[in-house]
């Protein structure tokens, strides 16, 4: 039993620990974005394998989202003769909720793995520690181009997400199933209000520096070797999708 | 001058160095030798600033390093050049990218003289110009060495620190880069500090070697005392006897 008890207490102070060294984390590397130099250059590269290399990804998440979302709400909403709604439902639940959730799970699988592992072997391979000898401060050059894109490209990357997941919709509940072109947009245009845009941004804002905060803080901080390297991957694509879910909670009990 | 007095430190409660006295002497090479995993390259990350010690002082010049933080550490560390084991060469550049990549960063120099010092030190490493666009993953291990040496030494460092410089070389690059060693310290007069179990190639770029052994230095001086020091574990090292405890 008190082994019990001591596990539990080294699990909750590991927990409290490692949030607070991603705090830490956190606020020395938005400290360094307003330190020079200022890197541009860096951050546009980032912005490019960050938002850039997951537009496709996002694209055909979006498209499948919002078509199986026209079908779903197409035969639940014809039960009711509402079919007219189609449009309000499915763009709502794409702005308020799936498209930033959803864009964030998917920029955490691709770019999020991604950023781990290039810090993680940097870190193995002595490269942060070269940059350090030189001079260059590691988080500043390394880290904080990745989450001022990251905190860039979310926004955007769910923007996309939801015009596409919209226009998938369409595709389903207008041209296949027959709802009407205008009521599909009128009800869309009565429905959704500046909040729930608003809502939309700072949930993607908030996610897209979370993911890039847990991946750049996993990969910086990653164990030795190749199988360090897979566990810190692996734990920023857990960490991070939960941490997306949990926020969106949050931010929408916030909202509503 | 470097001088280290006492340096500790312990990893999970085991003592990796216990008690480091050692003084490198200005303009000279200082080889410390020893198996591996005793502990040489953790001494070395102490000295670059990479690792704080748990206690005892790291002086260079008069400024006591281990003190340091932050900024002012990082300053300081632009007297240094540090050639790492792996080279560890940045992926997503070039070679002429790498090497130029202290001055372009902490030079104003326009890209003309960056371009004639990154040519300058290629010659001197005896690369040619092609492997210039080459990325790191297609250079051989001693091109790599040899890169990393050029870009550690553009910045026409004081103090210059070799991590294990020949590990992986055959034999011939491994006297190559040795040569290079000698030849850049005799041009440039740097203080420097080699790290290597490398017995004897690294005998003759050393000024002073000290052997580090279970977390202490157990012998140092001029290579030839070190090479007829009467410690048996010296001796038993520098003929690379099998070590039946370990064996």
């Amino acid at each position: 039993m008190a082994n019990l008890v001591r596990q539990l207490g080294q699990r909750s102070l590991n927990i409290v620990q490692e949030a607070g060294g991603l705090m830490i984390f956190l606020l020395e590397s938005l400290g360094l974005a307003f330190v020079p130099p200022f890197r541009p250059r860096r951050i546009l590269q980032e912005i490019y394998q960050i938002g850039v290399k997951s537009t496709l990804i996002v694209m055909l998440t979006g498209a499948f989202t919002g078509m199986v979302m026209a079908l779903q709400g197409y035969y639940t909403l014809k039960q009711y003769g509402s079919e007219g709604a189609l449009g309000s439902a499915v763009a709502l639940s794409l702005i308020r909720e799936m498209g930033p959730v959803l864009t964030g799970i998917m920029v955490s699988a691709r770019a999020g793995s991604a950023v781990t592992a290039e810090i993680g072997i940097m870190r193995i391979t002595e490269q942060l520690d070269a940059l350090d000898t030189m001079a260059v401060n590691p988080i500043q050059y390394v880290v904080m181009p990745k989450l001022l894109a990251g905190v860039i490209a979310v926004p955007l990357l769910t923007a996309i997400f939801d015009v596409v997941g919209i226009l998938g919709g369409y595709l389903v509940g207008v041209v296949l199933l027959g709802v009407s072109s205008g009521s599909y947009f009128s009800s869309m245009a009565q429905s959704v209000v500046p909040l729930d845009v608003n809502g939309g941004i700072v949930k993607s804002l908030v996610f897209g520096l979370t993911i890039i905060l847990v991946a750049c803080y996993k990969g910086y901080h990653t164990g030795a070797g190749a199988e360090g390297v897979s566990r810190a991957t692996n734990q920023t694509v857990v960490l991070s999708a939960v941490l997306v879910l949990a926020w969106d909670y949050v931010l929408t009990s916030f909202f509503m | 001058m470097v001088k280290i007095i006492n340096l500790v430190k312990s990893f999970n409660g085991q003592k990796v160095l216990d008690g480091i006295n050692l003084t490198m002497p200005t303009g000279q090479i200082t080889v410390v030798i020893g198996k591996s995993g005793v502990g040489k390259s953790v001494l070395l990350k102490h000295i670059i600033g990479l690792l704080k010690p748990d206690s005892g002082q790291i002086i260079i010049d008069g400024h006591d390093m281990s003190q340091m933080g932050g900024r002012q550490l990082r300053e300081f560390k632009r007297r240094f050049g540090v050639l790492f084991q792996g080279g560890a060469l940045f992926d997503s550049l070039d070679v002429f990218e790498n090497i130029a990549f202290p001055l372009r960063e902490k030079t104003r120099l326009p890209e003309a003289e960056i371009a004639r010092k990154v040519r300058f030190r290629l010659a001197q490493m005896n690369l040619t110009p092609e492997v210039e666009t080459k990325l790191p993953d297609e250079l051989s291990g001693g091109m790599k060495k040899r890169v990393a040496l050029a870009r550690a030494m553009i910045q026409e460092p004081e103090i210059m620190f070799f991590d294990e410089p020949v590990t992986g070389l055959d034999p011939p690059m491994t006297n190559t880069v040795f040569h290079l060693i000698g030849k850049t310290h005799q041009e440039s007069g740097y203080t420097a500090l080699v790290v290597s179990h490398d017995i004897p190639e690294v005998f003759s770029v050393a000024h002073q070697v000290a052997m580090l052994h279970q977390g202490r230095i157990i012998a140092a001086g001029a290579p030839e005392e070190i090479q007829n020091h009467p410690d048996p574990v010296v001796q038993s090292f520098i003929r690379g006897e099998v070590d039946f405890l370990e064996a």
